[in-house]
């Protein structure tokens, strides 16, 4: 156990040193590291708790993308009849599914066939998963058709990826620096901004739909009659700024789609904030021939089912500009240019978890883990030299390459350190110097079982190390699980412990007995002095 | 130079005998930590429970605490608790949830934040929603379980399947003492609980392995030591180690008790208490002896003497050493037959 050849002793110094220099960029500023080559960048990241900063868990509205989903079956459904003139009544949603009876008989038959081109294979990241996105079933000319699970969860995928470009357009125009936003399992992002100390403002404007629509207003009865009666099967009743109603046709006549710019300005006339817009050649064109067709009569802007304003059409309007006056401030005005120019998105968030944490918690936690780990350091060391003298002095060198190749390999990592992390490292240094401490024991023993000092030191050696193995893999088992289940600081301090186990074993089994071999090798000891 | 020596070479305390006061009292002790889940229960935080956590610093002198109780309280959030946090002017406000789902914690937490205004520094905030939390409660609960599992296999491979089980029995007996112990203490149980109780667990699991392993090595020497002898002289041979390693351990959690500050504290106490206090205690009086009742090394003593075993000695005593040091112990263990 005690020899070692000259290949295998660089290898060990050469490992170790290679990992602890990975360590070497996190004394430098951000500054400095820039004008490095880019695979010596890379630098332990501190987590929000320590830096400060605001994360925020959104979750996709999974029913409102069900819904919508059904929706446009059902409206699938009416465009591929009304095409092949086939006569129905009853189309409706019922539950997960969208039903429509056909009146004759003859055209069933038909009607399935035509209906089948609406169920297309499911193609997902992992390829066809030889699934079709709805089944279609049929009985005496009722036709039930629904999304099968596969499609809908596809749905869900590609909302949340919408969403997170949508959202990343919408962060960055508010200036923020250096957001995160990732995709969390199935349904739902994390938004985590480092520095920001008050998310009101950017959860509203996430939280926002920005779903703009321009649709005429009904005028062929008042909101009060369509309220106290039924209102026309194509309007809705909307409501408007302070607690205004109107009756609004469904029909959308221009989207926020077409949008191409949003800019916030001020109404000449009256010094008002407004939002200046511009439509791209289709929408242009298509707002243009409405104008044209309604002069004289008001239209609605639409903003997440709540009418803005709605303005009388004076004149034609041809050149696909034009503006949206309401009751703004100037704030209110730019967040909804923001949101017109980052577009809509496909379906409504919900904030479900927000964790905010002040610069100046952050910068007590992270003095508060300094000392700590110093103390707890300062405390090991000399509780090693006073144990096991010269042999404590070489625990000592060891654990301290251990931490340094713990933050090495958290650097190359690219690992975020948060506070229970320093308290995983800290940890990590009691540990460390168990497997030294089971190694001198042992050695202690053979000692006193009689055996000359040079076969103790092997026989110590050769028999703890099995007990290390064994009982590290238990604590590393315990803390993949952890870091499996974490989010944010418990994985951070999963992370810490499982790299500070794999570490501590690797300075146990090399270079522990590389010091010891050597000094056996230079003193030629009679006795051990532990 | 003198060296510390905490334990005294070749001790022999005869640990199997205060098995028949162990057990009993760690029986009572379990029982009593799992009435107190049941009737006194755990200060579940917010990760569990949902509901909203501020920590607020006054800008201006020490924190009116009654001013702040009857600000919130106006606002009609329901329940909440106000809380000294540290420093005087450090203000630790607990909202429950409230009705309405995900989006009615976030009405509620700018409520606060208007009532509050400027008068006072948020250091932190935190909103869970119902989604959520139920979430977290179950992804903790199935990780300790997994947890335990991959141990359990693990141990079962490396050793016999009494040593895994009597591992396993041990340490879920730390797990539930400590919860108690949570209970007790009205110790904030969240995320990081999780964190404490699974590091408890993977600590407390490395100590017994070690004492494990001595037993597995000495069970292949003396082929003829009575069982009661041979956990004895494994647990003496161990003692040392296994109190240098408590003290280090100790010393790192102490270090983070009285320097980490209040962000882990509460971590910090409850590893303290499972690694430090109930781990060791385990490790020597429960998970030892339990293997005699678990039946490891019944067949031993009818079984066919091995040739190439020693001699038992009469006394437990710290093992003599085989003749040839080049000869180590075999690193894996051999199916033993026990028939």
């Amino acid at each position: 156990m005690l020899f070692f050849s000259r290949w295998k002793v660089a290898a060990i110094l050469l490992t170790a040193a290679i990992v602890c220099l990975f360590a070497v960029p996190n004394f430098f500023s951000e500054n400095t590291l820039r004008n490095w080559p880019s695979w010596a960048q890379r630098h332990i990241v501190l987590g929000l708790d320590l830096q400060g900063g605001s994360s925020l868990l959104l979750e996709v509205d999974v029913n409102a993308v069900r819904k919508d989903k059904l929706q446009a079956i059902s409206d699938d459904v009416l465009r591929i009849l009304r095409q092949n003139r086939i006569q129905f009544t009853g189309r409706a949603i019922k539950g997960n599914s969208v039903e429509v009876r056909i009146t004759r008989d003859g055209d069933v038959e038909n009607a399935v066939g035509k209906l089948r081109e609406l169920s297309q294979p499911v193609a997902s990241v992992m390829g066809s998963t030889g699934q079709r996105s709805v089944d279609i079933s049929e009985s005496g000319g009722l036709i039930t058709l629904t999304p099968t699970e596969p499609a809908l969860v596809e749905r869900i995928r590609q909302t949340v990826d919408q969403s997170i470009q949508i959202i990343e357009r919408r962060v960055n125009e508010l200036g923020l620096v250096e957001p995160i936003i990732q995709r969390q399992g199935a349904s739902r992002i994390l938004v985590q901004v480092p520095g920001l100390q008050d998310p009101s403002r950017l959860k509203e404007i996430i939280g926002k739909t920005a779903k703009l629509d321009f649709r005429m207003v009904d005028l062929s009865m008042t909101p009060e009659q369509a309220l106290a009666s039924h209102p026309p099967a194509d309007s809705e009743i909307l409501d408007g700024e302070g607690g205004s109603k109107y009756l609004i046709d469904k029909r959308v006549l221009v989207s926020g789609g077409d949008l191409v710019d949003a800019q916030p300005g001020f109404d000449q006339r009256n010094g008002q904030p407004i939002v200046n817009f511009r439509f791209n050649s289709s929408g242009a064109r298509k707002f243009a021939e409405v104008t044209k067709a309604n002069v004289g009569k008001p239209f609605a802007i639409v903003l997440d089912n709540k009418v803005i304003s709605a303005p009388v059409i004076n004149e034609p309007i041809p050149g696909g500009a034009g503006q949206i006056s309401g009751n703004f401030t100037v704030q209110s005005a730019n967040d909804l240019a923001i949101l017109l120019r980052a577009g809509a998105l496909p379906a409504p968030l919900t904030v479900v978890e927000e964790r905010t944490v002040g610069p100046g918690l952050g910068q007590d936690s992270i003095n508060a883990g300094e000392h700590a780990a110093y103390a707890g350091a300062a405390l090991v060391v000399i509780f090693m030299l006073v144990t096991y003298g010269l042999f404590g002095l070489f625990a000592n060198v060891a654990v301290a390459v251990n931490v340094a190749m713990i933050f090495g390999l958290l650097s190359l990592l690219g690992a975020t350190l948060t506070l229970p992390g320093i308290a995983g490292i800290v940890l990590t240094v009691g540990i460390a110097v168990d497997s030294n401490v089971l190694i001198y024991e042992r050695i202690r023993e053979e000692v006193r079982a009689g055996r000359t000092a040079i076969s103790a030191i092997d026989a110590g050696f050769t028999r703890a190390l099995a007990t290390i193995l064994d009982s590290n893999i238990t604590t590393f088992i315990a803390a993949a699980v952890l870091f499996y289940i974490g989010t944010g600081p418990v994985r951070g301090f999963a992370v810490t412990l499982g790299i500070g186990i794999l570490t501590s074993l690797f300075t146990a089994f090399t270079l522990t007995r590389l010091i010891v071999a050597y000094w056996v090798r230079l003193w030629r000891p009679r006795t051990v002095p532990i | 130079m003198r060296l510390l020596r905490i334990v005294p070479d070749d001790t022999k305390f005869d640990f199997m005998r205060f098995r028949r006061i162990s057990f009993p009292v760690s029986a009572l002790l379990s029982i009593a930590a799992i009435l107190l889940y049941f009737f006194h229960g755990l200060n579940f935080g917010i990760d569990f429970v949902g509901g909203t956590l501020m920590e607020v610093q006054t800008k201006a002198g020490p924190a009116d605490l009654a001013k702040m109780r009857s600000t919130i309280g106006g606002l009609h959030l329901g329940d909440f608790q106000l809380q000294q946090f540290g420093a005087p002017n450090d203000v630790l406000i607990r909202i429950s949830q409230q009705p309405g789902g995900d989006a009615a914690q976030q009405e509620a937490v700018q409520k606060v934040r208007n009532a509050l205004g400027d008068a006072v520094e948020y250091r932190r905030v935190e909103v869970v929603g119902p989604s959520v939390s139920t979430e977290l409660l179950s992804y903790g609960t199935i990780g300790l379980v997994l947890a335990i599992g991959a141990i359990l296999i693990y141990l079962w491979f490396r050793f016999e399947w009494q040593f895994a089980l009597g591992a396993m029995i041990a340490n879920v007996h730390d797990l539930v003492l400590t919860v108690g112990f949570m209970s007790l203490t009205g110790i904030d149980f969240d995320l990081t609980s999780i964190a404490a109780l699974l590091t408890i667990l993977g600590y407390s699991l490395n100590d017994t392995v070690v004492i494990y392993d001595r037993i597995r090595e000495l069970l292949r020497r003396y082929k003829r030591m009575p069982m009661p002898d041979l956990l004895n002289a494994s647990i003496n041979a161990t003692l040392s180690r296994s109190i240098v390693t408590h003290l280090t351990v100790s010393l790192s959690l102490l270090a983070l008790l009285l320097f980490g500050g209040q962000a882990i504290r509460s971590f910090t106490a409850t590893m303290m208490f499972g690694v430090v206090l109930v781990g060791t205690y385990t490790s020597v009086f429960i998970a030892s002896p339990i293997l005699i009742y678990l039946g490891v090394g019944r067949a031993r003593q009818g079984g066919p003497e091995d040739t190439e075993a020693e001699a038992p000695p009469t006394a437990p005593a710290a093992p003599v050493a085989p003749p040839t040091p080049s000869k180590p112990s075999p690193p894996r263990q051999r199916a033993r037959s026990r028939r």
